[in-house]
């Protein structure tokens, strides 16, 4: 039980309790903080992983970018006319036990499988062999991907704009 | 030319300690395993949030946890697999892609919101007259 098992242990308990209360909180907007921590969660289990580019990118994108975007979402699509916004749920209990027998299910594959596992070289420091693969490896898929951000970008701003009348 | 630079913190190194402690402290000792795991946990609360939840926006909070338990998959195979660093390049095209769907998605649910007055996903069932 070195530290670097307690440190996995702290981020995996601040990940998946944070991800409890996303889906159980009635109020919105604390559901969308407690996404936040979610994904400062995740981004230190990259680290452990030893995938720091990755961790910092998840930070940037997801908590600068989605969860902002998630935040005007939710105050855009709701009447503030009251001070909390909250939100209901349906059918609660047959979906606590279908996604707990399907957890059950992955958690006992995952355990009982015999995974050929070793530990394989990555280097300290990513940013420079993911750059390299990414223009090397996959390329296409990188240039792919930039034609669909930009598909993106000009449809949601052609969805979304106001018309004019 | 050819350094090879180790994470220091590697828990790879336990393997020998496991052999040597006659595996007692096996389930302790965090390996490939305990990752799946929390992927595996952090899938099935997302799935259960896309189902529970009536507001539009709560089912997207759902996919976006659906897509990090993917993405930790993706990285934990990557390191633990042998596969350099193929896992981490993929895990970035997911987060990509992630921000691409839910830029998206929101820009319907504001669409949706302009027609509809209000966004649960049980009201909204008839196209457009």
């Amino acid at each position: 039980m070195n530290f670097y098992d307690i440190i996995f242990y702290i981020f995996a308990a601040i990940t998946l309790l944070s991800a409890l209360f996303v889906v159980t909180t009635r109020n919105i907007v604390h559901s969308a903080f407690y996404l936040m921590f979610t994904f400062f969660g995740v981004a230190g289990i990259y680290v452990l992983l030893g995938a720091d580019f990755i961790a910092i990118s998840q930070i940037l994108i997801y908590v600068g970018g989605i969860l902002i975007l998630l935040l005007f979402g939710v105050m855009l699509t709701n009447k503030i006319t009251n001070v909390e916004i909250r939100t209901g749920t349906v059918h609660m209990l047959p979906a606590a036990i279908a996604s707990g027998i399907f957890m059950g299910a992955v958690v006992a594959v995952m355990v009982w499988t015999e995974w050929k596992s070793e530990p394989s070289e990555i280097p300290l420091t990513t940013t420079k062999d993911i750059g390299r693969l990414l223009l090397t490896d996959y390329v296409l898929i990188f240039e792919l991907l930039g034609i669909l951000l930009l598909v993106a970008l000009i449809g949601a701003a052609s969805i979304a704009r106001r018309d004019k009348e | 030319m050819l350094d090879t630079r180790f994470w220091i913190l590697d828990s790879g190194y336990s393997i020998l300690d496991n052999e040597i402690n006659n595996g007692r402290s096996k389930l302790l000792h965090v390996g490939l395993t305990h990752f799946l795991i929390v992927s595996a946990i952090l899938f099935s609360l997302g799935i259960y949030g896309i189902v529970t939840r009536k507001n539009a926006v709560m089912v997207l909070m759902g996919i976006e946890l659906v897509l990090n338990s993917a993405n930790i998959n993706f990285i934990a195979f990557s390191k633990y697999g042998n596969f350099g660093l193929s896992g981490q390049v993929i895990a970035l095209f997911v987060i990509i892609l992630a921000a691409a769907e839910a830029a998206i998605a929101l820009a319907i649910v504001l669409n949706i919101y302009k027609t509809f007055s209000n966004v649960n996903v049980d009201e909204i069932d008839h196209l457009k007259e």
